[in-house]
């Protein structure tokens, strides 16, 4: 990057369903948490990212970085507010946009947020949203829609990789111990696999406990030049890089279905710039739409071989203490999937998770099934 | 709110009836659904309309039991990734319940989802078993 970057704060609201609060109350309040954190007052904002996948599908509303910027005190001080949409990634992509700006010289000081409220359409209607991130002509009107779509990629996963039922489950059971403790997400309870396992089908062999959940919330982080980082606060941590790629919308269309190739390509690129490899990373959100979503992506992140994504958890790879701590927060599965929020919402949570013990943090966010990926890499200081 | 709206279906109404591809002679690449540009070769490209012949193999599939609202009434019905013999693949509902991945299949038409508020009753390509 021309210029280095780092995150100097972060914050989100509760993920769950927040029936009482509005789409703007949401990220007004994730964003003032993230300012708060940064001590950054509201004039020395540049410019505002907004990644929200379908505001005008699940509350009628477009627009939303101009209504952002003025609930947000923002527009009375002339701040550019944009919004970014690549399905469930734009909030990854909110994020990259925030620190390109900087790098570029821009920019100073620059507000990466993402917003997504869900639950005030029924499930059906969700259900259709969604379906909005697949290709609406020749996947969804054949019948499909993304869990329809994820299961398919399951079941070619089973067939190739011998990737068992109960290693889907293991997933989900993982990243909801994970979720205990966390105080902004939606489902901090242990289940076990049993319980999974015991879920009605979505979409054969993937059963309600596989998936994500609905949810409203939000996530800022501010990011800032990293030399002036210190100006603002001691718990800066450095964006080493931020890379996005493109894979065929239709997952029909892939090579091969079990494989991200947005996501092999964007992590390829993001470890080359960083100069880092995916040994080094101790800590990542990945993208967990659904529990076959994880297995894939830690295999085309680096973190296992191809095909052994499924045997993560049991061989305590991906697992708090493992190798690399996947999805400490809870994950899409536990802490919460507003989809525009979570890419921003990951780097909050590693951005924590490196002011601790940790040293170097990746965040992993897919649109729809990876036809767009983004990765970040970042580090303690 | 968002079922395939009436002009989007028809404009599409040649592929989704005749299964008609295109097929890039450039590189000898055939696609379904058609494109203007190969993907491959973009502005070298040289692209045809092609025929498909509507028989192929089952890649993947599922059952789906939470369907989209206007296919509502027909869960759960099976969807696959169906690999053409020409080479394209596509996702298609297949009418047999017992499937498996490799089995062969060929195209049929058939009744589609019904299209929400408007009535209107779609028709499209799904697959049976050949075996
Ligand atoms: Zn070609």
């Amino acid at each position: 990057m021309p210029r280095d970057v780092a995150v100097i704060g972060a914050g989100q609201t509760e993920f769950g369903e927040h029936w009482e609060r509005s789409f703007r109350d949401l990220v007004v309040t994730a964003g003032v948490r993230a300012l708060e954190d940064a001590n950054v007052p509201g004039e020395e904002i540049d410019s505002l990212y907004v990644g929200n996948m379908s505001a005008g599908q699940f509350v009628g509303q477009e627009h939303v970085a101009a209504l952002i910027a003025d609930y947000a005190g923002l527009e009375s001080v002339d701040v550019p507010a944009t919004r970014v949409e690549a399905a469930d990634a734009s909030g990854g992509l909110a994020f990259r946009q925030a620190v390109l700006d900087v790098a570029s010289g821009a920019s100073d000081v620059v507000v990466a947020s993402g917003v997504e409220k869900m639950t005030d359409l029924g499930s059906t209607d969700t259900t259709e949203a969604l379906a909005g991130s697949a290709d609406r002509e020749w996947e969804v009107f054949p019948g499909g829609n993304t869990a329809a779509l994820y299961a398919m990629a399951a079941r070619a996963h089973m067939t190739e990789h011998g990737t068992t039922r109960r290693q889907l489950s293991n997933v989900a059971v993982k990243n909801h111990e994970n979720a205990v403790g966390n105080d902004y997400a939606q489902y901090p309870t242990s289940i076990d696999a049993e319980t999974v396992e015991s879920t009605a089908y979505v979409s054969e062999p993937l059963r309600r406990f596989d998936c994500s959940p609905a949810s409203d919330g939000a996530a800022a982080v501010v990011v800032a030049p990293a030399d002036e980082a210190e100006k603002y606060t001691s718990e800066a941590v450095d964006v080493v890089a931020t890379e996005q790629a493109s894979d065929s919308i239709a997952l029909h269309d892939r090579d091969d279905i079990t494989t991200s190739k947005a996501t092999r390509r964007a992590a390829k690129r993001a470890y080359s710039e960083a100069g880092v490899v995916a040994a080094d990373v101790d800590v990542a959100e990945v993208h967990d739409s659904y529990t076959i979503t994880e297995v894939i992506a830690v295999e085309d992140l680096g973190f296992t071989e191809k095909g052994q994504g499924g045997k993560a958890v049991e061989d305590e790879v991906t697992t708090a203490d493992g190798d690399v701590a996947v999805n400490l927060s809870g994950g899409l599965k536990a802490c919460g999937h507003p989809l525009g929020a979570t890419g921003v919402r990951q780097v909050v949570d590693v951005t924590r998770k490196l002011r601790e013990e940790h040293e170097v943090g990746l965040t992993h966010n897919l649109g729809g099934t990876g036809g767009t990926a983004v990765v970040s890499l970042l580090e303690a200081r | 709110m968002t079922e395939m709206g009436a002009p989007r279906f028809w404009r599409n109404i040649q592929q989704r009836y005749r299964l008609t591809g295109t097929r890039c002679d450039t590189c000898d690449t055939t696609y379904f659904p058609p494109r203007q540009l190969c993907p491959e070769c973009r502005r070298e490209g040289d692209v045809e309309e092609q025929e498909l012949n509507g028989t192929g193999t089952v890649v993947t599939y599922t059952t789906v039991h939470e369907p989209s609202p206007e296919y509502e009434g027909d869960s759960p019905y099976s969807l696959a990734i169906v690999e053409l013999d020409e080479g394209p693949r596509v996702t298609a509902q297949i009418v047999d319940d017992e499937i498996q991945v490799g089995d062969e299949v060929e195209a049929c038409f058939r009744r589609m989802g019904e299209g929400g508020g408007d009535g209107v009753i779609y028709y499209g390509f799904k697959f049976r078993s050949l075996d």
